[in-house]
């Protein structure tokens, strides 16, 4: 077992880990490297720039999306910035600070190398960014604008307005796109992976459905890139994109792959609130706005005034009163949690008394009102057709809610799985943000992981490993194709009477109920019973109309919830045995006032847990954590 | 936030895939909320179908806060429905009246082909794309960021064009099925930027010649496109995609061989 998490991270020290490793890696020469071909699932951030640079290397890649076009990829979504080691603001910043803020922001939970060779790397995307054309915020002499995120004391957040996300993924979207016209990456959209082959103990293959013609397909390759980026919407409600599923890092994890820290999952603090029964998804309102937006809810439990009428003196400003230095911007597990106590208190606002109010009255007299709109207008246009109230007349209200997952597959130095020759990068690798994220870093990570890494290590297993030629007449294709056919078969005869958004609504519940912002013992205990009473409802009762072989939307969201129920139970294990509080993860037998309590001395430590079969426990796996860089100490925002 | 409700009866394009002829069918919308979302009426349209063991209407969505441009289908007649500068998913039922009858329809263009119900094959814009709608920069040794000085006005300008979010409104909108709206904020995007210089005759030249070749219609300048655009992207984005490409074919230079000795 302990052989199997070996995290390969290089000798010496934090600084040279990473050159050192890339003159140690293995090279391929330029004339073998078309002769291997490599599949990259996901064309996200992190997909969409690992295919653009595997295959600018000359690498055979195919890249394949559940989406009609790669550019749709859910990292369009991110707002609010990039962050980057710059040290453009002559403020102090610089690659060491930056790993320290991120080491500390996911409460000593992360690998200390793989977080060091992030912030290495990140003034590198940010050069490749701006190259490839990316419009980032400029002043007024031509050089690129910073702003300041959670977590910092450093301008280090690069942005483009509100849309850094769908920039950035125009980039690297651009670059594959660049290779495809190129003929080195061929592309695959539409198409879903439900399988992982290996052959030889190594990952050589998947299979895939074609949403349109219901195809199932086999695609054999020397490696496998999983890149299919988070699992939020276990929640059922959650800031995720209505396609963003587990699936094809479940079905890699069933194969073998073990899944590491499932229970972390990011709230973020400002979320428009959910408005009614019928309500599909939350949007996010930007963490930015917390630098000029004032946090409160009404002193008085029920008071149903409007927000304009409650007196200055009867409001509880309750982030500035418990987080006096940080105030309105304490980070977004502290920022989540407190909005829940004051809502479980009774004093929560909104008909729900699920809410809290984000007032910019207070800046807006200071400011004016222009200043305002020309820093938050499009995200308050935005606020307003969703609720149809003006945020310049009345305090917004938010509400926590799922947002990223910092758990994913475990991955070594290499980002490497636990099965030779499957790779995964991004939001579905559990590597760099521990047990908490940082604004402006999962857009790093993406990058970072696709243009600056992979291309070496990916390089290293190809140029030292014996590959035999494998081709989808294989056994192990034929088995995998057969066992997906099965499932699908298995799903469409069940026939039954209740819809799969009905399954998943109530998965959502049990677990933003018991596993969301706040966890304990009795309530995960009682999550891990109902969970398998609905799988198993599930499996006799789903109704899934029309038919497989051709498009069916209500097949395709079968597929994903049969896998988040397997993951939720995963999830609620996860959280049951870690009996400490970390960042996101937050148990509520171990706390102090409120604030999260880390046990160092039982669980500083990654959980990777491996598939032992269908009805069988996962077996719980650790790798030690090892902070001889920033030394671990309790986090404090008072 | 709460509380009134809407009945609306809906007239939508069924058509079960590519090669089936299609038509409208009408179905019952009730006791909408007026703060649910376009979609998330469609959503419990399709429970209440999926419960009777119909088909739900496909169409095709995804981040739902306006930015991935997945969504989108003619609603009355416009794109995206009758809001402006807003997207289908970001469409509020409160727009709407009691009682109204609304007709939806899939985006109808010859290079957008209907795939299944509301739902269209845009992949020829991924084409226009590949035909140049980069700055050829390989990984890994770009030179520092700040090196290349942008303009904060030109900065300004690229990011606007570059704000475009692909969801074909423009082509639906347009009488002639143009894409010339999307390609030349593509095109504007590079041309306003010092890093897309080298390229900037070349990629002018191909895309133009990629969004012929996918068929699309010629641009006559009606406007409708901008009108529909969810995003606000204007016009002048063609003005200059003309220029570049006249000038660009005005100054093209013939290719030659440039093999050398060893």
């Amino acid at each position: 077992m302990a052989n199997k998490l070996d995290s390969k991270i290089p000798s010496g020290s934090i600084e040279d880990k990473w050159t050192k490793s890339k003159f140690d890696y293995k090279l391929v020469n330029p004339a073998n490297k078309r002769k291997h071909s490599i599949i990259v699932v996901g064309t996200g951030l992190a997909g969409a720039s690992a295919a653009a640079s595997l295959g600018e290397l000359g690498y055979k890649v195919k890249a394949f999306c559940v989406h009609e076009s790669p550019r749709r990829a859910h990292s369009v979504a991110a707002q609010g910035g990039i962050n980057a080691a710059k040290n453009y603001q002559n403020d102090g910043d610089s690659t060491y600070r930056l790993f320290y803020d991120t080491v500390k922001g996911g409460d000593f939970r992360a690998r200390e190398a793989n977080v060091y060779r992030l912030a290495e790397v990140s003034a590198n995307i940010i050069d490749q960014m701006v190259a490839q054309g990316v419009p980032f915020a400029r002043e007024y002499g031509g050089t690129l604008a910073n702003r300041s995120f959670g977590g910092a004391q450093v301008s280090r957040t690069f942005y483009a307005r509100g849309q850094t996300g769908q920039q950035l993924l125009l980039g690297a979207y651009s670059e594959m796109m660049r290779q495809v016209d190129a003929g080195t990456v061929e592309l695959r959209t539409r198409r879903e992976m439900l399988d992982l082959v290996i052959v030889d103990g190594k990952a050589r293959g998947i299979i895939v459905r074609n949403l349109i013609t219901g195809e199932i397909e086999s695609h054999e390759a020397d490696a496998v890139v999983i890149a299919s980026g988070g699992y939020s919407n276990v929640f059922f409600l959650s800031t995720n994109a209505m396609a963003c599923a587990v699936t094809a890092a479940w079905k890699a994890h069933k194969r073998g792959a073990y899944f590491a820290n499932p229970c972390y999952t990011q709230i973020h603090p400002t979320c428009i609130p959910v408005h009614g029964e019928n309500q599909s998804k939350l949007t996010l309102m930007s963490e930015s706005l917390r630098n000029d937006g004032r946090v409160w809810v009404p002193k008085a439990v029920g008071d149903k005034r409007h927000p304009n009428d409650i007196p200055e003196n009867e409001r509880d400003y309750y982030l500035e009163r418990v987080y006096p230095s940080f105030g309105n911007l304490a980070p977004r597990d502290v920022a989540s949690r407190q909005a829940k106590y004051r809502c479980d208190e009774g004093r929560g606002v909104n008909e729900s008394g699920k809410a809290v109010y984000l007032d910019f009255a207070d800046s807006i007299k200071r400011l004016g009102e222009e200043k305002i709109s020309e820093r938050y207008g499009n995200l308050f246009e935005m606020y307003e057709k969703i609720t149809g109230q003006n945020p310049y007349k009345q305090p917004m209200m938010i509400y926590p809610a799922p947002h990223y997952t910092m758990g994913g597959l475990w991955v070594d130095y290499n980002l490497e799985s636990t099965i030779p020759g499957l790779f995964v990068a991004g939001e579905a690798n559990f590597s760099d943000h521990g047990a908490n994220r940082l604004g402006a870093s999962a857009l790093m990570q993406g990058l970072a992981d696709g243009y600056f890494v992979l291309p070496y290590t990916l390089g290293n297993y190809l140029g030292s490993t014996k590959l035999e030629k494998v081709s989808t007449t294989n056994d192990a294709f034929k088995a995998a194709e057969h066992g997906v056919k099965q499932e699908i078969s298995k799903l469409m005869n069940i026939k039954g009477n209740r819809t799969v958004d009905s399954f998943h609504k109530e998965l959502g519940n049990i677990m933003w109920e018991y596993c969301g912002m706040g966890r304990n013992e009795e309530g995960l205990k009682k999550a891990l019973q109902e969970i398998p009473k609905l799988r198993e409802e599930f499996w006799q009762n789903v109704r899934i109309p029309g038919d497989a072989n051709y498009l069916n939307v209500e097949l395709e969201k079968a597929g994903r919830v049969a896998d988040f129920m397997e993951l939720g139970e995963l999830m609620c294990r996860d959280a049951l045995e870690r009996k400490e509080s970390c960042g996101g993860h937050f148990r509520e037998e171990y706390q102090v006032d409120g604030e999260a309590k880390r046990d160092d001395a039982n669980f500083c430590h990654v959980a990777a847990w491996e598939y032992t079969g269908e009805n069988k426990a996962s077996v719980r796996h650790t790798e030690e954590l090892k902070f001889e860089n920033v030394h671990l100490a309790t986090r404090s925002y008072k | 936030m709460a509380g009134k409700t809407l009945n609306l009866t809906l007239r939508v394009w069924r058509q079960k895939g590519p090669k089936d002829q299609g038509g409208f069918v009408d179905l019952q919308a009730k006791n909408v909320s007026e703060d649910a979302s376009f979609l998330e009426m469609l959503d419990a349209v399709n429970e209440e179908l999926v419960g009777k063991g119909d088909e739900p209407i496909a169409f095709d969505h995804d981040c739902r806060e306006g930015i991935c441009g997945a969504c989108g289908f003619v609603i009355d007649g416009e794109a995206h429905g009758p809001m402006k500068s807003t997207t289908v998913c970001q469409l509020h039922m409160r727009n709407f009246t009691d009682g109204a009858t609304l007709t939806i329809e899939p985006f109808r263009a010859q290079a957008f082909p209907v795939i299944k119900d509301l739902m269209v094959n845009r992949s020829a814009m991924d084409r226009i794309i590949s035909a140049g709608g980069y700055i050829s920069q390989n990984a890994g040794n770009a030179v520092d960021a700040n090196a290349i000085l942008v303009p904060k006005a030109d900065a300004d300008e690229a990011m606007s064009s570059a704000t475009c979010i692909q969801c074909g409104a423009c082509v639906a909108a347009c009488k002639n099925a143009s894409a010339a709206l999307f390609t030349s904020a593509k095109i504007s995007h590079m041309a306003l930027l010092p890093q897309g210089q080298v390229e900037r005759k070349e990629r002018a030249i191909r895309m133009v010649a990629a969004m012929d070749a996918e068929g699309f219609g010629a641009c006559t300048t009606t406007g409708a496109c901008e009108a529909a655009c969810p995003k606000d992207i204007q016009l002048t984005n063609i003005s200059r995609m003309n220029r570049e490409f006249l000038v660009a074919n005005a100054t093209k230079r013939e290719k030659h061989s440039d093999g050398g000795a060893g």
